[in-house]
Order: C-alpha cells, then structure tokens, then sequence
C-alpha cells in the first residue's frame, strides 16, 4: 500500500512518519510513534478514550485520520506533567481516588484539561458537559467531577 | 463515615482509622501520565492481527469450510480451522475437576451459538485480516434453535450441546443442585400466608472500557509472552496449556493490568488461538476484540429465572422457602455449573428458615456462554429474595425491615446448607442502616444482637 508522510508536533516535539493512507491518528500515535497515552475503547467515537488536543480542540483521534494532521500541535495525557511534576489534573485525579482500571484516565484528564484551558472557574455543569463525551465503567463519575472541580480550585489558588 | 466501635467491642480489638480515609492506589500513578501498560500497549514489529469468522447462526451443523480464497487475499498469513487446534474441546473448569469438556476453540462440525467462532484469520494489517475473514466461505444447514431455559427442559427440546447429551449439566445430585433441610411441605401447611412468586432478569454486559484481547510475542527460546488482560492469569495459563498440549512452562502470561474486567475476562477466549498462531507463524500476534465482539460475543452474566414460594406466620417469623432457580448458561458451560451451585446456597438469604427446599439448574440453551460477572449466581437471587422479602412483609401488614430482623440469621443458627453461621452481622448492619436511613424499627430490635444469646 501506498505511504504518505506525515509531520506534526506531538506534545512540543517533531514527529515524521510514514503510514498508510487511511490510518487513523490514535492507530498512528500508538502503534507508530509509540505514545500509548490514547486508549482505543471502540474505534467507533463513542467512548472518548482516544480524546486528544490538536490544535487548541479536543478531538477524537479514533475519528481522525492521521493525515489530516499535518502540521498541527497535538497533545496527549502523556505530555501533562512538567520535569515530573505532575499536573493539578493528573494530581486531583490521583487524590480524589477518580481512576480505578485507569483505562479512560488518560481521555478524561484530556477533556478536562480542554474545559480548565478555556474555562478556569467552571460549574458543576459544565463539568458534567464536558465529560459527556467520556465513558467511565469503573469509578463512577462522581469522583472524576470532583477531581476537575478540586484541579480548577487548586490552579486559581496557585494564580492567586 | 465513622467506626461504630461499640458494635463488636469485646470481640474486635483491633483499631480501625481506614474508612472514610483517601488512600493512594499504587497503580494510580501510571493511570493518570499514561504510563500504565495495558496489554495492546505492548508493540511488536512485525505483529500479525488475527480475526474471527463467526456464526451468523443460532444453531446448525457446518457441511463445508472452503478458506482458499481468504488464504490468497493479500497479506494473510495463516488461516486456522478446528484441525489446527490440538485439544479442541475444553471447558474452563476442567482445572478443579468439573467436567465434561464441552466446548471448542474453533466450531467444529457444528455451531450452537450465534457468534461462535470457527475460523481464525491472521494476517499482516487488521484491514487485510478483517476482509480476508469475509472471504472464508462456511456451508451451514440450519438446525431448530431454543432460546428459552424451560422449553429447553422439555422432552423433545432441540439438543444444544451433545457433550452434555441433555439440556442441563448433570451435577453429582443429578438433574440439579438441591439443598433439603426440614420439611418444606409442613411448613407450608402450617403457615398462616403462602406467597409464589417468580423472577427473571436478561443477560447483562460488562461493557468493559477496554476490550478482550491478548499480543503475543514468540521468544527466541522456543517460549511464548503473552500479555492479556484477563482476570484469570493461572486458569488461562493452565488451559492454554491443555488446549495446546504445550507444558506451563513454555508459557510466560503477563498481565495482572485490566481495563475493567467486572468478571467478564475471566473465561480463557483468546489466549489460546494467538498463541497457537504465534507459534504456526513465529510472528507476534495481536487478537484483541473490536466493540462489537465485546458487546455481542464476550460472556455476559447469566439470564436467570427464580420462582419463590415462601411460608409466613403472622408475627412475621418465615417457616418454609421453596426455591427453583435456572441460569442460562447459553450453548457452553464456562462459570455456570458453578453460578447455579452458588444460587443454591445462597437462596435462604441471610435468613434463618426452618424448612428449606432448592433446586437449582444450570440449562444450556443457544444463547451467547454466559459466565461470571460480579457475584454471579447470586446477585440476581438477592434481587428476587428482597423483592420477595417486601412482598411478604406488605402481606402481613408489618414494616420491612422489622420483618428482616425478626428473620435475621444469628451467630449459631444452622444454614439450610449446613454451615453453622458464624460471624453474622447483618443485624448490626441493619441497626445501623436504620439509623443512618431514619427508618426508626422498634426499640427491641435496636437492642438485638447478631452473637449474643437471648439479646
Ligand atoms: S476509541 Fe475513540 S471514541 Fe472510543
Ligand atoms: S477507571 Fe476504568 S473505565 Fe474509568
């Protein structure tokens, strides 16, 4: 089959490759590039598992062919923490007990990080908005509300 | 929360600062960087995918497979068919000596559910692998199908599973598990209020977030890895090795890190074919369920059906409970023998009844194996027990939960089964639950006790 290059900036850093026309980019960031932060829970957009950053949206990389993304900043999960220090989400995440099998942690703490990125002071409900996109089978939701709403606490009291 | 230490002081001495405490998990780490590995996190270079020709049918008898145009199609490695399989027939709990072996990795002559696999398809892409399988070309004749655990038990019923030569698993006890404690009958004569009712619940999906699935990986040193998310590391370790005649110990299972299982990955599905296709290839193989297999082939928990007909005085004491429960099965035993077992030791409740009567069936019909899922053979039976506890407390007219204590097992009662209860602490609990739920019961039940004589 046919190659086509591809060329983006996953979490800061350069990324070139060559994959098959058609490849999807969470097949291309996990299977190519070796970034396994996004989860594959259906291939189909319903799970939110594969949720990352390209270019200041949250998208679906299950939905997203790899090669639409030339160009373009991509973040994922794996890129949050800074000199391992983790971020105030991976940090409320770990202390209000909101991931159990950890398998849509990493689209979760994405989603949430969409919603603080625009909104740093958000409502119970658009919390739950912004989730809505995410399943969870394991924690419940309740716990993984709250640990956005304790993230957004802690990053307004760090601005403070 | 807090810890009722009055409840037990003089037999817990220990003290307790855990509930209501946040503790860290030690894998919470990793989940939240992305850094924990999951199994299809594991990445070989030159992996093949491996997809499953199924039955579109209930139930039939398989004349012809014809795989040669699937093997020509681009990309495809290896095709593999039942004769591939070394031991073909097998059951899960052949480990702790339940028998027969019923079941086949690859169908075999015949299909007895809709979704039973019967041709494995391993090739370079999933794309190639997916397309290949649509090439495979299986002739069916169609057989009568039952779907339903008491048509099943019908004389004349279609035969689902010829390993079992009937439509129910044959335990030691016979055509069912039976507890027998007192006199049923008697009890019921002498009740004031007799009350049958019957329950029935579907089969439910675990929906896990991540799907079944296992990659594969040949050593150089003729063993195999390989990384599963199954919940049943040992038990799928010991069945691969049966299934592919190969010993334990050219077998390395890594696993342990599961992306929700709620007992749906403990049968052994998928480890057994990739490794047989890793070892006929000598190339990793990755076999890991699309959403639509995990929906629709991976085990659910069982469909149940419970019919309930209890004796009950008017001051609330029950004299007699007669159960029979059926647990769907499907088309292969997997947990169920098992489940049905449990149910029938479960079904008194956490009561003591004088008179006692069980029967419980483990009935395979053409359905989708069902097999564990949290609590499995009792869950559903809780649900009917304390619909059915409600029922018979609105019937004499008393609050349900006074009517709970006045039938509460305590420490030193004999259970229908003939375990000795020890330990018991329901009236404890619902002491507490009263309290908490402000359902105030009558001041002698508050003052009851599950272990102390004549309280
Ligand atoms: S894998 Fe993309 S939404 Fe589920
Ligand atoms: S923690 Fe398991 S799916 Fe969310």
């Amino acid at each position: 089959m046919a190659k086509v290059p591809v060329q983006f900036t996953l979490n800061g850093s350069e990324k070139a490759e060559f994959i098959d026309s058609g490849t999807t980019l969470l097949h291309a960031l996990r299977d190519k590039i070796g970034d396994t932060s996004p989860k594959g829970g259906c291939h189909q957009g319903t799970c939110g598992a594969c949720s990352v950053i390209i270019d200041g949206e949250l998208r679906l990389s299950c939905l997203t062919l790899a090669e639409t993304c030339n160009g373009a900043a991509i973040s994922t999960t794996s890129g949050l923490s800074e000199g391992g220090v983790l971020h105030p989400l991976q940090r409320a995440f770990l202390d209000t007990f909101a991931t159990q099998c950890g398998f849509c942690t990493p689209g979760m703490i994405m989603a949430a990080k969409m919603l603080l990125d625009h909104t740093p002071n958000p409502s119970r409900d658009e919390v739950v908005e912004a989730l809505s996109g995410n399943i969870c089978r394991c924690t419940g939701y309740e716990p993984i509300i709250q640990a956005v709403l304790t993230a957004a606490r802690s990053n307004s009291q760090n601005a403070a | 929360m807090e810890l009722r230490k009055s409840y037990f002081a003089d037999v817990r001495k220990d003290d307790l600062h855990e509930i209501g405490q946040p503790r860290p998990r030690s894998d919470s780490p990793g989940h939240v960087t992305g850094k924990t590995a999951f199994f299809a996190d594991r990445n070989f270079p030159g992996t093949l995918h491996l997809k499953m020709v199924r039955s579109p049918h209930h139930h039939a008898r398989i004349r012809s497979i014809d795989t040669s145009e699937a093997e020509r199609h681009p990309g495809v490695v290896k095709v593999l068919t039942a004769k591939d399989v070394p031991h073909n027939v097998y059951t899960i709990l052949i480990l702790i000596q339940i028998g027969p072996e019923d079941e086949t990795v690859l169908a075999d002559g015949k299909v007895r559910w809709k979704g039973e696999p019967v041709v494995a398809v391993l090739a370079e892409t999933e794309r190639a692998a997916q397309e290949a399988a649509a090439k495979v070309k299986i002739d069916y004749e169609v057989l009568p199908a039952v779907f339903d655990m008491e048509e099943a038990l019908k004389p004349g019923a279609p035969l689902v599973n010829e390993y079992h030569g009937q439509n129910y698993y044959l335990y030691d006890s016979g055509e069912c598990r039976k507890v027998r404690f007192g006199d049923v009958e008697a009890g019921f004569a002498s009740a004031d209020h007799v009350l049958e009712q019957s329950y029935q619940s579907s089969p439910i999906e675990h929906a896990p977030t991540e799907t079944t699935g296992c990659v594969v990986a040949p050593e150089g040193n003729d063993r195999f890895t390989c990384y599963t998310n199954t919940q049943a590391m040992f038990f799928t370790l010991d069945n691969a090795s049966i299934i592919l005649q190969m010993p334990g110990n050219k077998l390395h299972f890594v696993g342990g890190t599961v992306g929700g299982g709620f007992g749906g990955k403990v049968d052994v599905i998928v480890e057994p074919i990739a490794i047989l296709g890793a070892k006929l290839t000598g190339r990793p193989v990755s076999f890991i369920y699309s959403r639509e297999e995990e929906m629709q082939i991976s085990s659910p928990r069982a469909a149940e059906k419970v019919v309930i007909k209890d004796g009950v005085m008017k001051d609330g004491r029950i004299v007699a409970r007669k159960v029979t429960g059926y647990t769907d099965a499907g088309a292969y035993s997997r947990h169920s023998p098992y489940g049905a077992q449990k149910g029938a030791g479960h079904y008194p409740g956490p009561y003591t009844i004088p008179n006692v009567w069980i029967d419980t069936y483990c009935v395979y019909t053409n359905r989708t194996p069902s097999s564990a899922m949290r609590g499995f053979g009792v869950t559903i039976g809780d649900f009917a027990l304390e619909v059915q506890m409600d029922k018979l407390a609105r019937l004499i007219g008393m609050d349900p939960l006074e009517f709970r204590f006045i039938n509460a097992y305590r420490d030193g009662d004999m259970k229908a089964h003939r375990q000795p209860t020890e330990g018991a602490a329901l009236i404890e609990c619902m002491q507490e639950a009263s309290r908490a739920a402000n359902w105030p019961v009558a001041e002698k039940f508050m003052a009851m006790s599950s272990y102390v004589k004549g309280a």
